[in-house]
Formats: structure tokens, sequence, C-alpha cells
């Protein structure tokens, strides 16, 4: 009898993995951004007028508790206190959740990063500074490795129809096409694209699927989408259509419109891999 | 005491953070007598597995971690590091598994990205790591490279092809997903590995 394998020896019984718990693979990522300042949660509504709503770390840890999969915080204080203040709030958020988080808002240097690292945090997310040296995502990537480096683009639908890189929290414009920037950073080490459409920030009305879906169809790394979710269907048609990895969201899920739990068992029955 | 390996890859603060939300005490140090003396030993790791053993052997750290008679978890690039050998830099490893590491083979569909980034399912376990653990949960992994099936496989998780999610030979145990990242099933994963006798 030679007909035992070692798989049959060494493992479960062979099965369809189809056919357990809706398959196995790598879950679609929700996740909820959380803007800072002062060590305060702030949400910028079109990038301008900005409400408080609450403290990080209660924030924090409710959403991690209610199914977020990553945690993105964006540091928005101008202060010469900033760096201080970040760092005292990572060292926080790091020791009271369970699951990996994002930080940025004016990341500049090597040495920004590896402080953040240091203390707690699994990725960097780096925008404008990235734009106008982008040696810089070299020398993270090759330090710290593209596993941590996140690409923050804000992005703009002109009315020539195509999308162009915006700088500094939305108020630069460029003339760079938001796919061939994202391209060249994918290129010097960035591990992930989180995009932000700007047309579609703060609208509700939905993601950008058109750029969403030409970044993640052309790039090698996971692109996060960002801007315009305004109901669980937005999530469904960003995922199937835009093609995304992640997408991420900040006022709907800091004012309760829509509950993490319950739009992650939405797109489970729409047959979307999520992790419940 | 669990001593944590402090080394030049890591992110470690985040595993010493774990340990604390479960109620354990760790030290993270270089020291051998510190590390021999502990109880449990934990080997974390984020970087480049040709720097890391480079960084090892270069203390003499590689000798004391295959010396080590108490039960040791690698996590990430420590279960790679104990592996045989990596393709990431052509690197000789400790060699206290014989599983090699590999980067991972192009996907057929567009939608498998290297590195794998984010929630991935283990199933298939064989060992006490996973006790009060459901087939096929969640759990939090990033990287490039992975650990092939072989004898020491005791979890396996499917991106592009099956790999080893955890192994295990002995006092050596190691997990390619990162526990002190993933919910409320890393933690439990790590009671476990703490509550080994």
């Amino acid at each position: 009898m030679s007909g035992i394998t070692i798989k049959e020896i060494n493992s479960e019984p062979l099965q369809n993995p189809i056919s357990v718990r809706g398959g196995r693979g790598l879950a679609k990522r929700i996740i909820p951004c959380l803007d800072i300042k002062d060590g305060r949660t702030v949400k910028g509504i079109n990038f301008e007028s900005i409400r408080d709503a609450g403290d990080p770390v209660e924030l924090a840890i409710l959403y991690s508790e209610n199914g977020a999969d990553e945690l993105v915080f964006l540091d928005i204080t101008a202060t010469i206190e900033k760096r201080k203040t970040l760092v005292e709030l990572v060292k926080r958020i790091a020791a009271n959740i369970n699951i990996p988080f994002t930080v940025g808002g004016g990341i500049s240097s090597v040495e920004d990063v590896a402080i953040l690292l240091q203390n707690g945090a699994d990725k960097v997310s780096v925008n404008t500074a990235a734009f106008k040296n982008p040696s810089l995502l070299q020398q993270l990537s090759s330090e710290f490795g593209s596993q941590c480096v996140v690409l923050a683009i804000d992005t703009k639908k002109e009315a020539d129809g195509e999308w162009y890189v915006y700088l500094n929290g939305g108020r630069t414009k460029t003339d760079i096409k938001t796919t061939q920037w994202a391209t060249e950073a994918v290129s010097l080490g960035a591990g992930e694209i989180l995009l932000t459409s700007m047309n579609n920030d703060g609208t509700k009305n939905g993601f950008a699927l058109d750029i969403t879906s030409v970044l993640s169809g052309s790039l090698p790394v996971p692109v996060i989408a960002s801007g315009g979710a305004g109901s669980m269907e937005h999530f469904k048609e960003v995922f199937e259509t835009g093609k995304a990895d992640a997408a991420l969201a900040a006022s709907i899920f800091h004012y309760k419109e829509i509950e993490i739990l319950a739009l992650k068992k939405y797109l489970s029955l729409h047959n979307i891999r999520v992790r419940l | 005491m669990v001593a944590i390996i402090k080394y030049n890859a890591g992110n470690v603060q985040s595993v010493q953070y774990a340990l604390q939300r479960i109620g354990v005490e760790s030290i993270v140090t270089d020291d051998e007598a510190a590390i021999q003396a502990a109880d449990k030993v934990i080997f974390p790791g984020v970087g480049h597995a040709n720097s890391a053993m480079q960084y090892l052997r270069e203390r003499q750290l590689d000798h004391l971690i295959i010396s080590l008679k108490q039960p040791v978890l690698g996590i990430c690039l420590g279960l790679q590091l104990m592996c045989k050998h990596s393709e990431e830099g052509n690197t000789d490893c400790l060699g206290i598994f014989d599983e090699q590491v590999k980067f991972f083979p192009t996907s057929q569909t567009a939608d498998q990205k290297i590195p794998q980034i984010g929630w991935n399912n283990i199933y298939a376990y064989h060992s006490r790591l996973f006790t009060g653990i459901s087939d096929n949960e969640f759990v939090y992994t990033v990287h490039s490279y992975y650990a092939a099936l072989g004898v020491s496989t005791v979890a396996t998780t499917d991106y592009i092809i099956p790999y080893s999610a955890a192994l295990q030979k002995g006092n050596f145990y190691a997990v390619q997903f990162h526990p002190e990242k993933s919910g409320k099933v890393g933690e439990l994963i790590l009671k476990n590995f703490i509550n080994i006798s």
C-alpha cells in the first residue's frame, strides 16, 4: 500500500478550499482614518472646515474592537511641539490597540520615520515631502523595508479629464499626472498607495472608481482608496469596480453613520472577502 | 520572564506592548545571560534576512539562539531566519528548520500582489500554539518571502501557493504572521505560547 501521500498524513483531509467559510486568501481591508491635531481627532470636510470627533486612542480602541482591519492617523499639527506630541500619541496607540496602524502628516526624513516606527507605528505615510524629494522613498524602503512605506497621493480630476497630483493637503496643484507619479514612486520603493480623490472627498457620493481601478490594475502594490464614502454600497463598488485592496473613510465612521461590523457583514453577503 | 531578542530588525516594541496587554512582563535584550535565563524567548523581526543574519553572527547571537532549550517563538523575519536558507540576499540562516525561504512566485491573477499585506487565513493546525483557535481564522501578515511547506509545518496559509504559516520543531516555534497585530486571535496565540510548560 503506497497510496497514502505525505499530504494526507500531515495535514487535514484535502478539501475544496472554496467551501470553507467563504474560501481563503487575503481579505479586503476597511480602514478608518483619524485626522489628528494637537493630540485630538478632527476631520477636514473637503480639506477645509474641521470638526472635533474625540480622543484618538479611545476611538482607535473602539474601531479595533468593532472590526477595523487597520487604522491610519494623519497628523495635521503645524507647531514646533508636533514631533513630541505625535510620538507620545503613537506610544499610547501602540500600547492600546492590537491591529496595525499607519502614521502620516508632514513626515519628511528618515529620522522622523525611525522614531515613529521605534515607538510602535507599523507603517508611515509620506506625501508632499516624497514628491519634492523622491529619493526619500528609496531611503525609507532600503532602511525600513517597502512594507512600511505608504505613499499618500491627493489627486484631482481636471477639466481635461486627467487626474493630477496635488500637494500640501490639496492646496497646491502640480502638472504631474497621478498614474505617472504613482508608477515612479512604486519603482522607488513605495509599498502601498493611499489614493485620495479630492473631487470625491467629503461628498459622500462614492469613491473615484476610475482612477482607483487604473492604479490598482497597473501597480504591483496594494491601493487604498479614500474619499467619498457615503454608503455601504460605495465600499462594495470600490472593491468590485475600483479593484481597491483596502478602503479608507473617516467621518461616516466617526459620526456612526456606518458601523464597521455591519459594513463587513454587508460586504461578506455580497461575496467580498472580509475578516469577520 | 520573557526575553525579546534585541537586534537590528524589528518592531520589538509592538511585541512588548502585546505581551503587556495579556499581562506578561518582558525584557528586550541582546545579553546572552539574560536570554539564557529567560523562561521563554521571542525572536521577532521585520527587515532584511541578509543584514539581520550578519548582525546576529557578529554578536554570536546565532549560536546562542540555536542552543536555547526553553520555548522560543520566531515571528515573521524571525521564522525565516530560523529556516535553513533564504532567497532574500541568498542568505544561509540558522537551520533550526529544514524548510527553505523563497520569494513568492508571480501570481496568475492580478489581484495577488507582492508583498502580501493584510489579513489572511490560517488552517491545518498541528501545534499547541493554536489551541482554541478555529480553522481559517484571520491573522495579519506582511511579507514577500515565505517558508515552503515541509516536515516542520504546523499551520498553512494560501497566498499564490500554500506556504508555512507556522513551523515547530522541539522547543522551537515560529509564525510568519504577526500575532502582536492580529487582534484577539493573535493574543490567544501569544497566550498559548506563554502557557507552554
